[in-house]
């Protein structure tokens, strides 16, 4: 095994890489979908409110597995061609976005309803109202969960080995097929997983205490 | 207009007049309704029937229209609802800036006049968590101010203040009714009434139970309800 290290090194090196990448897209394209479903749940227009109910119940009770083979498989059966890497990610962060849209609710619930009030008696509509009042006090109670959703969206992205992306995951798989080691390979991952998971945890303390407001 | 909450009738038939430049001052047992039609008039609480018009132009329920009029309706709050994320200064400017379209500087050089005329020319650059209770309420006032509302509307804007803030918010107040500002105050600071007050209202059980003149209401109210209510906020 020993003279195969490079080689080891290196396939996990590409799985790792895959890996990184799929979690940004995945939790980047969360966050961005999640804010939209949010304000749709909490805006004032009662049809978009329902789809946005709507979209959180849907996502957050599918398992993620499933949706990944849904997505895999289902979507060429439609005629919808898209490279496997993308639909992947895709899959991820639509899941992870029902659970980013009820952080970002739960936070927007801890500004005291008296801020709104008081924006909306000095003539701030709905969207002026949320970007300059209520978003920018919601996002400190928001910090914390938004950074357990990170790592579980990291985490998460190894179910893609399932659906064939050779991400970290994958790697493991692989290389306990070619070198019949599977204790020492997932070993290896794991460490990559548990470092992975534990500086986002080191970076949204800081976050944290950046975002603070004095009350 | 009228007003349920679920069962409970909280405005019966309130019919109101506030004449350009005038002061009224809405008075009432608690849970009599006047946060509730302070609250109506600037539209943060909807209404199940009847009418709000500023100058003539009813007040749309919802929507751009509403946001542009109610603009013009200042509120000041019992909990100072300062902008806890911004200083003092960026809280008065925030709504002239997006709101009525005022460059930042322009802005910024009223919101410092408005300070001054409050007292508070040195706090500009403040957080609101900085500053005392009186203080906070008299950055509210002139946040309200900066709107150059049409009226201006006070739900009990010294209850949360210690007594010896009172006054100061109560000064600042009396100030805006001399130079002719159009005000719906609830209070029950019952000196500051008979003091500043043009009309005094008496709320009771959601109805308008009495409308006079702050003499008149004081010294001799004319129904039995008044007489009560003015012997339980007076005794003490
Ligand atoms: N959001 C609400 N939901 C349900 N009922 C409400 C709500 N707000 C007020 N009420 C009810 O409406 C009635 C009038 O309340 P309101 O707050 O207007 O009274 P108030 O005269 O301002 O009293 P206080 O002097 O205690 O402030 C009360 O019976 C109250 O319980
Ligand atoms: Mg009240």
């Amino acid at each position: 095994m020993f003279t195969h290290v490079d080689a080891i090194a290196g396939q996990l090196g590409r799985g790792l890489l895959l890996t990184l990448a799929m979690t940004a897209l995945a939790f980047t394209g969360a966050v961005a979908v999640g804010l939209v479903v949010a304000v749709l749940r909490i805006c004032p227009v009662a049809p978009l409110r329902a789809f946005g109910a709507g979209y959180v119940t849907v996502f957050r009770n599918i398992p993620l597995l499933v949706l990944l083979v849904l997505f895999v498989f289902g979507l060429p059966d439609l005629g919808l061609l898209y490279p496997l890497f993308a639909t992947v990610s895709t899959a991820m962060a639509l899941y992870w976005a029902a659970f980013v849209c009820e952080v970002v609710r739960s936070g927007v619930r801890a500004v005291p309803r008296g801020q709104a009030e008081a924006a909306r008696a000095l003539g701030l509509g709905f969207g002026q109202c949320l970007r300059h009042v209520i978003l920018p006090q919601a996002v400190r109670p928001m910090v914390q969960p938004l950074g357990s959703i990170f790592i579980g969206c990291a985490l998460s992205t190894s179910l893609a080995a399932a659906v064939g992306v050779a991400e970290l995951t994958g790697q493991a798989e692989f290389l306990t097929l070619r070198y019949d080691q599977p204790l020492t390979s997932f070993a290896l991952t794991t460490v990559v997983y548990v470092a992975l998971t534990l500086t986002s945890g080191l970076v949204a303390g800081r976050v944290e205490r950046k975002v603070a407001v004095v009350r | 207009m009228n007003k349920h909450f679920g069962e409970n009738h909280v405005l019966r038939d309130i019919d109101l007049d506030i004449h350009t430049g005038e002061v009224v001052v809405l008075l009432g047992a608690s849970g009599s309704g006047k946060s509730t039609l302070c609250r109506c008039v600037n539209r943060l609480e909807t209404v199940d029937s009847g009418l709000i018009s500023l100058a003539g132009v009813p007040l749309p329920d919802e929507g751009g229209e509403l946001a542009r009029l109610r603009a013009r309706v200042g509120m000041v709050f019992q909990s100072f609802n300062l902008f806890g994320h911004l200083s003092v200064l960026d809280n008065i400017t925030l709504a002239p800036t997006r709101v009525r379209g005022l460059s930042r500087h322009e802005a910024a050089e009223r919101a410092r006049q408005l300070l001054d005329r409050v007292g508070l020319a040195d706090k500009a650059d403040a957080r609101p968590v900085q500053l005392s209770g009186g203080q906070q309420q008299r950055v509210a006032i002139a946040r309200a101010l900066a709107m150059d509302p049409q009226v201006l509307l006070f739900d009990e804007p010294t209850s949360a203040l210690d007594p010896e803030t009172v006054g100061e918010v109560l000064d600042v107040m009396a100030g805006l009714a001399a130079d002719g500002m159009t005000m719906l105050v609830v209070t029950h600071e019952m000196g500051f009434a008979r003091r500043v007050a043009d009309r005094v209202v008496f709320l009771d059980e959601g109805r308008v139970r009495e409308t006079a003149t702050p003499d008149e209401f004081f010294d001799a109210p004319r129904t039995e309800r008044a007489r009560e209510f003015l012997s339980k906020v007076l005794s003490h």
